[in-house]
């Protein structure tokens, strides 16, 4: 895997020049020349990323060096304990959910894992972060756990998608997804998710109902990824560019639909320059929320979730009654 | 990296899966027997052939004439997608949508309605394939969302007719969060006590059966509908292999416990008024409905 994406080869002829002048004598000259093109490098990748399309921004939600849920929960959490299963099947691998303490306070984490970059056994074992049914359901188990001793809940989000394959829907995937969206949405305890990387579809929202929906600078949400609605409205998959560009699966274009409530930004040029940084930044806008949602009522939660996820779709913007 | 990867193959629907809709004409050929039908025979039975029950595809109002005992009152009817996206692919998304108004007669891909099955009061939402492949954006799942409503309001029981494509692309993320919107109503919804009916037809797939579809307290299909969350192509290129006869069908799911049951289209309405029964719908006269009915029948389509 190469260290730059294809639209950052301003930053890759840097890289370049600096792996040519470490491979002579070190020299202060030298040293300094090197200091100057990273420092160039700091700059060039800031600009970069501030203007990036929709499709560079799926390249970097799904950047293998991205910090995922086991780099947060290292980071974020204290004592975390894994707990396995669905208690009907089996484990799902791609989906992780554990009791830990954030800040001091026990809490639960669920969320999607793909597995650490450039491990590829990893990749496997996580099944690249396609989550079967058993996923769903383990989730939803722990979740009811987390409701039972009234602690909230903590959901990182990044999935391509549920696994398209014929055990899901053996098993049925649908149903796991359907019930879970059916009943987190009344789930008595507080619930904040963070959609970190790809928010594919179904996969996604399958865990993704709670009190705040947070959204990381570069992460996508999307109904469909790129390709797959290139290949069936384009005929071409070839068009996943534009299919990124028309879909708006970028964080801000959600913000402006009450999609997400909040970006969380990430350090320049991407979380996955600095995973100590964007972890922070994630701390910092979990704490906030995690403290706004333990403070209202459960009636009040409840009826400000329902509320949240029913004005999706809005009378005057996005449909009008009567033309 | 890229140059020894095949180049993904655009999904072509091949012409045995074009929909069977009932098609004008005097005669129609039955893809399920090979055999020609009197089209009149054909509706006189619900659009089921009467040689090898195969069940033709229906249209939103038919199939509403088929479970109310008479008039309905429509709802919400003029709802009408904004095109949030300003969305365009190979044509641009209000073409289409205003194609599939012309076509169908229906402002999106769903009427929702009161009436009566049977002499017992009940909404029934019914999906539309013809209106953008059933699909599921904003509207939609408004109208769900609002009929559900409405159901828990004036405690009637609600049954849906899923027959979608699931989500609609055109309307990204938005139609994406309708599979929550609904299923918080239908949380609600069972919380009342209320029953929930939901019958799958040809097809049910996508985020339509990852949300409502899969969600009745009673989930009944018709024969050989086809129904499932990721498309069978998609599976076969994760998979790499063809996929088992019949995979995706009412009776593969019904053996894999993800239905209640399978009914024949013309057994239905007596069905599923059978179940309404036992979950405590009692018959009364409905007023409401009876002074409001107005002529709710859709002009004739094209």
């Amino acid at each position: 895997m190469p260290d730059t994406l294809d639209f950052e080869e301003p930053i890759a002829a840097l890289l370049k020049e600096i792996d040519t002048l470490n491979a002579q004598p070190a020299t202060d000259a030298r040293n300094r020349e090197i200091e100057a093109l990273q420092r160039r490098i700091q700059t060039v990748r800031a600009e970069l990323y501030r203007s990036l399309t929709p499709w560079q921004r799926v390249q970097v939600a799904r950047h293998p060096n991205r910090p995922g849920l086991e780099f947060f929960i290292e980071r974020l959490f204290t004592g975390f304990t894994e707990l396995h299963g669905d208690r009907r099947f089996a484990d799902d691998h791609a989906i992780m959910t554990g009791f830990a303490e954030y800040r001091g306070d026990p809490v639960l984490v669920v969320g999607h894992v793909k597995g650490a970059g450039g491990d590829t056994k990893d990749k496997i074992f996580r099944n690249f972060g396609y989550a079967r049914p058993e996923g769903y359901r383990k989730a939803l188990r722990a979740m009811r756990l987390a409701e039972k001793f009234s602690r909230p809940i903590v959901v990182f989000v990044d999935t391509p998608a549920a696994y398209p394959g014929i055990e899901s829907e053996e098993r049925g995937v649908a149903e796991a997804i359907a019930v879970n969206l059916r009943d987190m949405m009344v789930l008595d305890t507080p619930i904040v998710v963070i959609v970190s990387g790809e928010g594919g579809s179904g996969g996604a929202l399958g865990i993704a109902v709670g009190d705040r929906v947070l959204m990381q600078e570069f992460a996508i949400y999307s109904v469909i990824p790129p390709e797959g609605c290139a290949a069936i409205l384009w005929r071409d998959a070839a068009k996943k560019v534009e299919a990124a560009e028309a879909l708006k699966i970028t964080a801000p274009d959600l913000l402006d639909a009450a999609i997400i409530d909040a970006i969380v930004p990430e350090p320049p040029g991407g979380a996955h320059t600095n995973p100590a940084a964007a972890a922070a930044l994630v701390d910092e806008a979990l704490a906030r929320t995690l403290a706004d949602v333990c403070a209202v009522t459960s009636v009040a939660r409840h009826d400000a979730r329902y509320r949240k996820f029913r004005s999706m779709g809005r009378l005057g913007i996005d449909f009008v009654d009567g033309e | 990296m890229a140059w020894f990867k095949k180049t993904k193959k655009p999904i072509v629907t091949s012409a045995k899966e074009k929909p069977s809709r009932v098609p004008e004409g005097l005669w129609v050929k039955c893809p399920g027997c090979q055999q020609a039908i009197y089209n009149k025979d054909l509706a006189a039975n619900l659009s089921v052939c009467p040689k090898c029950s195969h069940h033709f595809r229906i249209g939103a109002a038919e199939r509403l004439r088929m479970l109310f005992d008479g008039d309905w009152v429509e709802h919400d009817k003029d709802l009408v997608s904004t095109d949030p996206l300003r969305f365009t692919d190979t044509k641009p998304y209000r073409a289409r949508l205003k194609a599939s108004v012309e076509s169908t007669g229906l402002k999106d891909a769903i009427i929702t309605a009161t009436g009566t099955i049977e002499g017992l009061r009940a909404i029934v939402a019914s999906m539309e394939y013809g209106f953008i492949g059933g699909s599921m954006g904003v509207v939609v799942g408004e109208k769900i969302t609002r009929a559900i409503e409405r159901a828990i309001d004036e405690r009637v029981p609600i049954v849906i007719v899923c027959c979608s494509g699931g989500a609609r692309m055109m309307e990204g993320a938005r139609s994406l969060m309708q599979m929550a919107k609904i299923s918080g109503a239908l949380a609600r919804l069972d919380r009342a006590r209320l029953p929930y009916i939901a019958v799958l037809t040809d097809p049910t797939t996508g985020g339509v059966t990852a949300s409502f579809a899969m969600l009745g307290d009673l989930n009944i299909a018709e024969p050989k509908a086809q129904i499932g969350f990721a498309g069978p192509r998609v599976i076969e290129q994760t998979i790499r292999q063809k996929l088992p006869e019949g995979f995706q069908r009412s009776e593969f799911l019904l053996e894999k416990g993800m239905l209640d049951l399978i009914v024949d289209r013309r057994e239905l309405k007596q069905v599923i008024a059978n179940a309404l029964g036992f979950m405590g719908a009692v018959k009364a006269p409905a007023p409401a409905a009876v002074e409001e009915a107005v002529a709710t029948e859709p002009a004739p389509q094209a």
